[in-house]
């Protein structure tokens, strides 16, 4: 199999984790809807801690990424 | 996506460049000192434009000392406020003699963020070189913080708290190796977010022309539009991985602190 053919099939396959991320980031903002909801009060401190997470989990997303792009452009 | 190149003393072609050349470093000024380059480049001109913005931006907002501030001073006292909550209720107490640096890394990210939405402009924090060195000094500082106040105690940090003996020879090789993902983590996090988040701006940006030329001039209106949204979520990209990278060096203050 030529180089670049196998470049292109390993980025592609590299970004099949991005699913979990997608997964992640919804459970993470579910969690914060329902948790607010139960008691609003709580927003203020609940709020940072949600941010907090979603950056996290987004983080992963991105380590995906750099690796797609890594097996793309090197 | 191809660079056209000007003829010989042809007219001047407009180059056009690919979404990757915004992360080019350019020298403004190119000096070097026995062999190594140490040009002032378009990287260190927004360095130096943060810190102007950042200085202007506190010592003239509280320059007023008014007791009920106006706008400027109120944007000013909460950038500290935000701050030091953020410090007191990650570190405690014992966390506010590093205020300053805490302060000054937080305000440097956010603003070579900000800055470099601005047309034209060049985002520092784009470059895994930038906040590599960003994360590692955290790394090291936070260590040694760890190391100078528990000594030879600060290695029980890797001994997570009620691990039967058994586990432990598993469970330190894996405390360790995840303590030093940590600057690996914090300097790509922010690096992938920035870089991401300029190249798709640039890439829409980028079909503009072509749609707009297929259809009179209407189909560019889209991406125009997707990039007006792409803006607004940057914005908050900037300020959340600002907040996210300050809120990790805290905790891991916390930790080296507190270790448990």
């Amino acid at each position: 199999m030529e180089l670049d053919a196998a470049k292109m099939i390993g980025a592609g396959l590299a970004v099949i984790g991005l699913s979990g991320v997608g997964a992640g980031i919804g459970a993470i903002f579910a969690s914060l809807i329902q948790s607010i909801a139960r008691n609003p009060s709580a927003r203020a401190q609940v709020f940072p801690l949600g941010m907090l997470g979603f950056a996290l989990v987004e983080a992963v997303a991105l380590y995906a990424l750099l690796i797609s792009f890594l097996i793309l452009f090197t | 996506m191809s660079s056209a190149e000007t003829g010989a003393g042809a007219e001047p072609v407009a180059e056009a460049h690919g979404p990757l050349f915004q992360f080019e470093v350019h020298p403004i000024l190119s000096f070097e000192i026995g062999g190594v380059d140490l040009s002032f480049t378009n990287s260190s001109l927004f360095m130096v434009a943060t810190f102007v913005v950042v200085s202007v931006f506190l010592t003239l907002g509280v320059k007023s000392r008014a007791l009920v501030p106006g706008r400027w001073q109120s944007m000013a006292e909460i950038a500290y406020e935000f701050i030091a909550n953020m410090i007191r209720d990650n570190v405690g107490s014992e966390g506010r003699r590093f205020f300053p640096i805490i302060f000054s890394l937080f305000m440097f990210i956010l603003f070579g963020n900000l800055l470099g939405l601005l047309p034209y402009a060049f985002t520092f924090t784009s470059h895994i070189i930038v906040t590599g060195v960003l994360a590692i000094s955290v790394f090291i500082g936070v260590t040694l913080v760890g190391l100078f106040r528990h000594g030879f105690h600060f290695f029980s940090f890797f001994v997570p708290a009620g691990v039967p003996s058994v586990m432990i020879p598993i469970m330190v090789p894996i405390e360790v190796i995840s303590y030093l993902s940590r600057p690996v983590s914090l300097s790509i996090r922010l690096f992938a977010n920035m870089m991401a988040g300029h190249t798709m701006l640039k890439v829409f940006a980028g079909f503009v022309v072509p749609l707009g030329a297929a259809s009179f001039g209407f189909g560019g209106i889209a991406p125009i539009a997707m990039d007006v949204a792409l803006i607004a979520f940057e914005l908050l990209v900037a300020f959340l991985q600002a907040y996210v990278f300050t809120v990790l060096t805290c905790l891991y203050l916390n930790d080296a602190i507190h270790l448990h």
